[in-house]
């Protein structure tokens, strides 16, 4: 039997995994700060975004730090699909059934601890993804722009989330994003070796995955209902 | 109590399979669940057809010979062996589903039995040591912390059964993996090849068409000897040591 090197192993790839998923967890965090800035206000708001841009000039060139933020979340996104993709092939036949139920018994379908979170971890990450391009399509190339363009981000952030179609599809991404990283922290932590408890639900990283993500998905939450809601001062 | 089991029979490795029913009038509630399937058996072979074939050896619990698949629970509903399983956990008129183990790297021999050697071949790519031991020393003449004795014995408690590999939704072997690396690793015996052992038996693991971990935990939850979680975390630790070490040339 053909045995691969251990660098390309499927632990290798889980590291592969783990390490891109928090480079983009990193992300959010810093993404949430940015966001959280609307309540200071349009001339905070927009100041923040110009900052962003201008950040380290002249050492970097104008956008020079989103340019480098930007190479490294695409390549964080490809190697975390790559990850994924080459995994859940081999996952799919290692099951023993492909293309049928594993087991013909009706009962027990969802296991005996399984979470919701972990049986969405490869739709919910495909969710997550096109919201992803909808989300860039929105506010960042400005392609898309429910509620009137703007050159000010204040303005266009505020001009979206007054609509309440717009606030909803992206309560509906933040719970999908939510979801996955309810899973994929525990995961993340685990498979880079941080886990000492004898089982996933008693595990102080479970505490630790909750805890990001209620923080995560609240912080992001907050901004679009505040608007929706004239509460964004 | 009266039951009627659904069970997997397949004649042979290259024939279709398919769940056949079974009804079972005269079932003692002490019983275990093979000697259930012992009743079965005799009643067919009385009736003069195939007895349903299946592993087991000890009945005891303790040597991982037996194991199928009970209502989509590996070893059933019970932290046991299929063995020490009594059918006193079921109800009168219930439906029993019994399916062997499900993964590409345990083909069906027949019916229940599966071929379970890949799980050898993972242990002849490191799982022991090859210093020469001889008869049992003075225990106290090598000093291991209580914790990591205890630790390390909790993962060698790993009879091979393969619960793990049938309850895993991607049909990964690594709580068995870890529990090897655990138990050897944790003891100054198996300092010598941690590394080696851990990069041979992750490759043996992949090569046989194992899946990889994602951390849900099924296999914790179906392991009848309880075998924590953590163990593979220590596999996780110790191959991203070994694969530093390697990549450093130390």
């Amino acid at each position: 039997m053909k045995r691969t090197p251990a660098t390309r192993s499927t632990v290798a790839l889980k590291y592969l995994m783990a390490v891109s998923g928090l480079i983009m967890i990193g992300y959010l965090l810093l993404h949430m700060y940015g966001n959280l800035k609307v309540f200071a206000g349009k001339e905070a708001f927009d100041e923040y975004a110009h900052h962003l841009r201008t950040f380290g000039e002249p050492m970097l060139p104008y956008e020079g730090l989103l340019w480098i933020v930007r190479v490294v979340l695409l390549a964080a996104i490809l190697a975390h699909i790559y990850a994924v993709v080459v995994l859940w092939r081999r996952n799919r036949a290692a099951a023993g059934v492909v293309g049928a139920r594993r087991y013909h018994s009706s009962k027990n379908r969802t296991g005996i601890q399984r979470s919701y979170a972990s049986f969405t971890m490869r739709w919910g990450g495909i969710v997550v993804l096109a919201f992803i391009v909808y989300h860039l399509l929105h506010l960042t190339a400005n392609v898309i722009h429910p509620g009137g363009a703007s050159d000010s981000p204040y303005e266009r952030v505020v001009n979206g989330f007054e609509i309440w179609w717009v606030v909803a599809s992206y309560t509906v991404a933040m719970l999908a994003v939510g979801f996955h990283l309810w899973h994929g922290i525990w995961s993340a932590l685990t498979t880079l070796g941080g886990n000492r408890s004898a089982n996933r639900i008693d595990s102080r990283l479970t505490g630790i995955a909750v805890v990001v993500t209620l923080v995560i998905v609240l912080g992001f939450l907050l901004p679009p209902w505040a608007i929706l809601l004239g509460l964004e001062g | 109590m009266k039951i009627t089991v659904n069970v997997w029979r397949q004649k042979d490795a290259d024939t279709k399979g398919q769940m056949v029913t079974y009804p079972l009038d005269e079932v003692d509630e002490h019983m275990s669940f093979l000697e259930m399937l012992d009743v079965l058996n005799e009643k067919l072979t009385i009736d003069g057809e195939d007895p349903v074939a299946f592993d087991s050896d000890c009945r005891e619990g303790i040597c991982g010979t037996c194991g199928v698949v009970i209502n989509g629970i590996p070893h059933g509903p019970e932290v046991t062996t299929t063995c020490q399983l009594h059918m006193r956990t079921f109800s009168d008129g219930d439906v029993i589903d019994i399916e062997p183990w499900r993964a590409g790297a345990f083909p069906v021999v027949k019916d229940l039995v599966v071929d379970r050697g890949a799980f050898d071949r993972i242990i002849q790519a490191g799982g022991y040591i090859s210093a020469p031991t001889g008869s049992a020393v003075e225990a106290n003449n090598i000093p291991v912390p209580k914790a990591d004795a205890d630790h390390a014995f909790e993962a060698a408690t790993c009879i091979g059964c393969g619960a793990c590999v049938a309850a895993c939704p991607n049909g990964s072997a690594m709580l068995f993996t870890a529990s090897k690396i655990t138990h050897l690793g944790l003891l100054p015996q198996g300092q010598p090849e941690r590394d080696s052992r851990v990069i041979g038996m992750i490759e043996q693991h992949d090569a046989e068409g194992f899946g990889g971990c994602t951390n849900i935990g099924e296999c914790t939850a179906a392991c009848p000897k309880g075998i924590p979680l953590d163990v593979i975390s220590r596999l996780n630790r110790d191959l991203l040591g070994a694969l530093g070490r390697q990549s450093i040339g130390s």
